[in-house]
Formats: structure tokens, C-alpha cells, sequence
């Protein structure tokens, strides 16, 4: 008993024997990491291949590790007088080093300018943080609370984002006339909305019905071969093809659907992961039917409504003729650009829309508890059928989208990191939030094209961000759920306690009040 | 209205209900009281096809629903509130109270919100709250609540005061007395022998697996087996 009494305040204290201890342990930790990966790098010389040593780099990182984790330990136990003391020069050195490079050269800890700024930045946070919490007396919560309060600014991110959404909207309308001469912004912009489309279809099946889907490529394959084999064989236009493509997709979606609805959670999983597999090689191996490995090329661009979106040419009619426009070759883009953007847009109307009807609450319900919507008379067979369908048809006219973008396919396009890629944006956004998906697609697809230069560091970063998250708010970064029914006005919401007098049964209020704790 | 003939249920290798016989007829409130594991809940379980009967057979109104699955026994107009409440907690009350009447026409929706919330005037205060934040009394008002939203005419009710401070156990048994009043049969399993006798028309004992004994509630209330197995000390 005098041990656990006396170690409360001991915790406080600076036991620096252990504190060594554990920053040993980690720089330690590192080292195990480091040795092999950043120790050794294989070179070509002539006749075959040698070995670099760059052990110097290993030390540093050892060093910053161990660094890093005593000021991380002091300030943890409210020690951020200290930290300040140590990070504070570091940071200058850091910083000397990194703009004065010519007389503090010497003094950067790694021959990359990234690395570099990398470590200045999280200094800077860190030392942001230790002044922070010596001017203010930090206040411990408990998990439940920092998640309550997570959620609240999550929920007053979400409301202001609620705000932006028309003007996000009227940004992405706007967006080719700003950048009309840049074929790459619009190419990003095409991408990104692309996933978009994307995560809110996958945010169908994962984030509203609740079931974890690692295979939703395959749906975007479906869709994709389905326009183009149409297209290249049979000449068939892409507005004709598009709801054949949705309707294969969707098909497809509820063939996988029958088997495994038995199964939960990771099962599940492993057997849409399986399948997504499973139509790739499908796809790679039915040479005569698909190309294979070949793919298919000269898939047609999609017409405006039949009138096609080529150069003008002679006693044909062309978009450009009708309106009296000169040609340019951009415009195919934008014209590429707003119609995902529709394409897009008619997901979430429909995600929006669907949450409100039976169908929508059903899937939500499923989620939360499949025995309880069984005893309400919901069929959770055909319930899940239909997200699976529903969601994969989104999938499948976004992959006939994909197609006539792109003008060529191949299996190659539509692998496992697909998957992982599209869950990611959902996951990130958090699960059943459409403006999150919004924010986490930017992030993820936008972010890595336009620093392309960086794309060492792209998967770093992209790990980086994963452990964060899932550290920091397992939900996602705006989970917070706008119920979709309320009984009174936003905000004319009665407060808890303030009710009470509209009570008829004047024995029954208080004995319900009794028992809260 | 309910007919349970000669039911058997297995869980694997374990027969939990060895023969149940048990009638509700229309208008009642029938009470199934019995210790920890007796089967009342399994009972009830079998009567919504989750786990189905084995042996024997369940009839609703001269339909069999022995080997019917629970979502189309439910639609028939049996409602549950199931063992352990299964509110959707991260849902508010009024969303729990929409799944309930997700198999009901949408225009009663407004009408049977309004019944409930007179019922439970707590749950029209929490409204716009999460299940998972309401007390746990106030999450068997939910539960019964949403239970209702279906316009059942038959209510089956697993314990309703397990974990209730016995004021609200008091409060609940009376709602359920006003239930039963607008014309809804019900079912109720409980352990808490004395109140749920007190209300019921007829009550059933059940040990082992199967009835002991039946009667009105007031005989046994007043029997003296009853009364010791059930009643004092408890």
C-alpha cells in the first residue's frame, strides 16, 4: 500500500534513471529499424552491385530519437519548463543550420533539405506545445471527455464545412475558368474528383451499412471493361453504356453479396479482398474476351449528349460548330472535368437523400446492431444486398468514367492498393461523412500530385498520417453524425432539465431523474 | 392470439426448452416468471424464429411462424423489446423511435411519435439525444418505445426492470399496465416475480425448461410454492 501511495507524486517527479531508461529503450528501437534500412544501400557499380555504408545517418536518428522522447517524457510529466530549455537552442541550431547553410552547414543532421525542415517543423510543434502547457495549467482528461471534445470541434468543423459545402461546390464549378489553361490542375482536379466519387460510394457500403469492403475495385473494373468492351466492340456511345455499366456493377456487387453476408467484420473483409483479386485476374487472364495484360486501348471519349467533343471537321456537326467556339483541346478536359463532377454530385445527392428513407436508416441501423433490426423487421439480407448494389454501381459508372478518361485499361490499373486507397479516403474522413471524404480525397490524391517532386516520401507521409489517425481519432477526422430527424428546430432544441413541466404524470419525471448518476 | 404447442429448442447439444406449452389470448398481459436460465428468455426468443423451435410449433392468429425468419414474424404485428434493450446508440432517440416504425406506413409516424412521448414524457425531453448517452431506464422506455412505433398487437417484453432502480421498476410496470389498456396483448418474461404478477391476467411458471405451473396471477401470487421460490427473499 505505501508503494501505490507513494507513487503518485513520484510520478511528477524527475526520476531520471528511469526516464534514461525509457528513452533508451526507444533510441534502441530505432536502431533496430535503422541498421538495416538506412545503414546499408545497395549501389550499381560495374559488374554487379555494392554495398554504401551511412552509418552517420543511423546515429542521428538515434540521437533525435532519443531526444525526442526525453523531452516528450518531461513534458508528460508536466516538466515543460525544462523541454522548452532543451528544444528552444535545438530548434535554433536547426534553423541556423538550415537557412545559413553555408557557415552552420555542418550542423544539419541529414544531407536532405526534407528530412530537415521535416524535424524543424515537429520541433516547432513540440516546443509550441511545452510553452503552451507552461503557460496554461494543463488539464488532464480523461479518454472520454478528449473524445467528447473531439467530436464537438469535429461537429463545429462539420457545421462550418456544412457553410462551405454550396461554396466547395460553386469552387469546383468555377474551377476549369481559373486554371482553363492549365491541363494539369484540371487533370488533378479530375482525379481527385474521381476518387471522390469514389469514397462516397464506398462510404455507402462502409460507412452506412457498416461492412468493411477491401474489394470495391473490382466494381470499378466492372464498370470500366464493361463501357469499354461495349464501346470498342459494339460502337456503343458512353451515355448509352453508363447505366450498363452501373447496372453490371451493381450485379456484380450483389453476386459477391449472396456468399458472404454470413460473415462480419474481418471475414468479410478477406473475402472482398479476395474477390476484387479474383476479377483482376479474371480480367488478366481471359485474353481473348479482355486483352489481358494488352488491355484495351481506343476506348471512345464520351460525347456532349451525341454531339461529339472532337476538332471540328466538315458537314459534321461538332460541339464547337453549335456553339460558334473556337477549338481548343482543353475544353475535352473540362468537359471530362464537369462531368465526373456531376457524376459525383449525383452520389451524394443520392447518399444524402437515401439516408432519410427507410432503406438509408436501415443500413445505418445494420451497422450499430443487426439483432436489434431484425426484432424491428428488417431483412438484413436483402439489406445488405442492396448496399453492396448500391454502392458498386456508383463504382461501376465511375470506372466507365475511368475508361473514357483514360482511353485505355489494363488490369494494372485496378490492383489491391486501389482498394486500400479509396477505404483510406473514407476512413480518413471518417466513416459516413461526406464532406470528410471531400477533405481526406484532396488530402490523399490532390496533396501527392501537386508535390510530385516529393514522391519519395509520399508513402511516409501517407504512414505517417495512418498511425496519427488512428491514434489521435480512431473515427476519422470528421465522424461526428448529424442526426436525420430532429423534433425541434436546429437549435430551438430544449435543454435537458428545463422540460420537465409538460410532464403528466407528475410521479414519473422524478423517479426517472433519481436514477441518473 | 399465441399458441406454443410441444416446443423444443436446442442451443447445440443443450435443450433449453424440453416441451413448453403456453397460450396468450387477445387482450391479456401474460407473465412467464422463473430463476436464471430457466428458458423464459428462450421462450421468447423462439417465439420471434431466433433460434427456431426444434420441435413443436408457434402460432400467431392461425399463421405458423415456427419456421418463419424473425423480420416477417415481426411484420405480422409482433413487436419485441429484446433481452439487454438493443437501443442503436449511436443514433438519437428519435431515430431509434423511426427504425421502430420502419415496417409501418409513414403517415402514422407523427401520431405514434406523439403516443409514445405521452407514454414516456423523459424520452420527448432526450429526443435529439444519442440512445447510447440515456440512462438505462430511460433506454428500456426507448426500447419498449421503439417496440411500439410498429403497431404491433402483440408487445413480447424480456425483462423490463432488469438493472432498474426500483422506483422506475414501478413506473415501468405501470406504463406497461397502460399499454395493455389501448388494446396491445402482451408478453412479459421477468424475474421480478411480484410486480409483474401483480399486472399480469395470467402467469406462467417456468423452471428446467419447462412450465410448472400455471394460473392467474393473483392464484400464483398467493401460492405458496410461488411464493417461495419466487417471492421471499427475492
Amino acid at each position: 500500500m505505501a508503494d501505490i501511495t507513494g507513487s503518485v507524486p513520484e510520478a511528477r517527479s524527475l526520476d531520471i534513471p528511469s526516464m534514461l531508461k525509457e528513452a533508451g529503450i526507444t533510441a534502441l528501437l530505432v536502431l533496430a529499424l535503422t541498421i538495416v534500412m538506412v545503414g546499408f544501400r545497395t549501389i550499381d557499380v560495374p559488374g554487379g552491385i555494392s554495398v554504401n555504408y551511412r552509418f552517420e545517418a543511423v546515429a542521428v536518428s538515434v540521437g533525435i530519437a532519443f531526444v525526442g522522447r526525453l523531452i516528450l517524457i518531461l513534458m508528460r510529466r508536466g516538466r515543460s519548463l525544462p523541454a522548452m530549455l532543451v528544444l528552444g537552442p535545438l530548434v535554433l541550431l536547426q534553423l541556423l543550420a538550415l537557412l545559413v547553410p553555408d557557415t552552420f552547414g555542418i550542423l544539419q543532421p541529414y544531407p536532405d533539405p526534407v528530412l530537415n525542415w521535416l524535424i524543424v517543423i515537429v520541433s516547432v510543434m513540440l516546443l509550441a506545445r511545452a510553452t503552451w502547457a507552461n503557460w496554461h495549467t494543463s488539464q488532464e482528461f480523461t479518454r472520454e471527455q478528449l473524445e467528447k471534445r473531439q467530436d464537438e470541434s469535429a461537429a463545429k468543423a462539420q457545421k462550418i464545412l456544412g457553410y462551405l459545402g454550396p461554396v466547395l461546390l460553386i469552387g469546383a464549378l468555377a474551377l476549369p475558368f481559373f486554371f482553363s489553361g492549365d491541363r494539369q490542375m484540371i487533370d488533378i482536379a479530375i482525379l481527385v474528383t474521381t476518387y471522390i466519387m469514389l469514397g462516397w460510394g464506398l462510404n455507402i457500403v462502409v460507412g452506412l451499412a457498416g461492412l468493411l469492403d477491401l474489394g470495391y475495385v473490382a466494381f470499378y473494373a466492372v464498370g470500366a471493361y464493361s463501357y469499354a468492351l461495349l464501346a470498342t466492340h459494339f460502337g456503343l456511345s458512353f451515355w448509352v453504356c453508363l447505366p450498363f455499366a452501373g447496372a453490371m456493377a451493381a450485379l456484380a456487387g450483389v453476386l459477391l453479396g449472396f456468399p458472404v453476408l454470413r460473415l462480419r467484420g474481418d471475414y468479410l473483409a478477406i473475402v472482398t479482398l479476395g474477390f476484387g483479386e479474383m476479377i483482376r485476374i479474371i480480367l488478366l487472364n481471359w485474353y481473348q474476351f479482355t486483352g489481358g495484360p494488352d488491355g484495351i486501348s481506343g476506348i471512345p471519349k464520351p460525347s456532349f449528349f451525341g454531339i461529339p467533343m472532337e476538332r471540328p471537321e466538315e458537314g459534321v456537326l461538332s460541339f464547337h460548330s453549335l456553339l460558334g467556339i473556337e477549338y481548343e483541346p482543353v475544353h475535352k478536359l473540362i468537359f471530362l472535368y464537369y462531368l465526373i463532377l456531376a457524376l459525383a454530385l449525383l452520389t451524394n445527392l443520392f447518399t444524402v437523400r437515401i439516408r432519410k428513407l427507410p432503406i438509408g436508416r436501415a443500413w445505418e441501423a445494420l451497422r450499430e446492431d443487426e439483432i436489434a433490426c431484425r426484432s424491428l423487421g428488417v431483412n438484413p439480407r436483402n439489406t445488405k444486398l442492396t448496399a453492396f448494389g448500391i454502392g458498386a454501381m456508383f463504382a461501376g459508372f465511375a470506372g466507365s468514367f475511368f475508361a473514357t478518361r483514360q482511353g485505355f485499361i489494363s488490369p494494372e490499373s485496378f490492383t489491391f492498393i486501389e482498394s486500400a486507397v479509396i477505404l483510406a479516403i473514407v476512413v480518413l474522413g471518417g466513416f459516413g461523412s461526406q464532406i470528410g471524404v471531400v477533405v481526406a480525397a484532396i488530402v490523399m490524391i490532390g496533396l501527392p500530385e501537386i508535390f510530385r517532386d516529393l514522391q519519395e516520401y509520399r508513402m511516409l507521409a501517407f504512414g505517417g498520417a495512418m498511425v496519427l489517425i488512428m491514434l489521435w481519432r480512431p473515427q476519422g477526422l470528421l465522424a461526428h453524425r448529424e442526426p436525420t430527424i430532429r423534433l425541434h428546430p436546429k437549435g430551438g432544441a430544449p435543454e435537458p432539465g428545463e422540460v420537465g413541466t409538460d410532464a403528466p404524470d407528475a410521479g414519473g419525471t422524478p423517479e426517472t431523474t433519481a436514477e441518473r448518476p | 392470439m399465441l399458441e406454443i404447442r410441444g416446443v423444443h429448442t436446442f442451443y447445440g447439444n443443450i435443450e433449453a426448452l424440453k416441451g413448453v406449452d403456453l397460450d396468450v389470448h387477445e387482450g391479456e398481459i401474460v407473465t412467464l416468471i422463473g430463476a436464471n436460465g430457466a428458458g423464459k428468455s428462450t421462450l421468447l426468443m423462439t417465439v420471434c424464429g431466433s433460434p427456431q423451435a426444434q420441435r413443436g410449433s408457434v402460432t400467431y392468429e392461425d399463421t405458423e411462424i415456427t419456421r418463419m425468419a424473425t423480420f416477417d414474424i415481426v411484420r405480422l404485428g409482433i413487436a419485441q423489446s429484446p433481452e439487454g434493450r438493443r437501443i442503436f446508440p449511436g443514433m438519437t432517440v428519435l431515430e431509434n423511435l423511426q427504425l421502430g416504425a420502419i415496417t409501418t406506413n409513414p403517415d402514422f409516424f407523427e401520431d405514434d411519435v406523439a403516443k409514445v412521448f405521452d407514454l414516456f414524457p423523459r424520452l420527448k425531453e432526450r429526443s435529439n439525444q444519442r440512445g447510447g448517452t440515456l440512462s438505462g431506464g430511460e433506454q428500456q422506455m426507448l426500447a419498449i418505445g421503439r417496440a411500439l412505433m410498429s403497431r404491433p398487437r402483440l408487445l413480447l417484453l424480456d425483462e423490463p426492470s432488469l438493472g432498474l432502480a426500483p422506483l422506475i421498476v414501478k413506473n415501468v410496470f405501470r406504463v406497461i399496465e397502460k399499454i395493455n389498456k389501448e388494446g396491445i396483448t402482451v408478453f412479459l418474461v421477468e424475474q421480478n416475480a411480484y410486480h409483474a404478477l401483480r399486472i399480469a391476467h395470467r402467469g406462467y411458471v417456468m423452471a428446467n425448461g419447462k412450465i410448472l405451473k400455471s394460473g392467474t396471477g393473483k392464484e400464483l401470487l398467493a401460492d405458496p410454492s410461488v411464493r417461495a421460490a419466487y417471492l421471499e427473499g427475492g
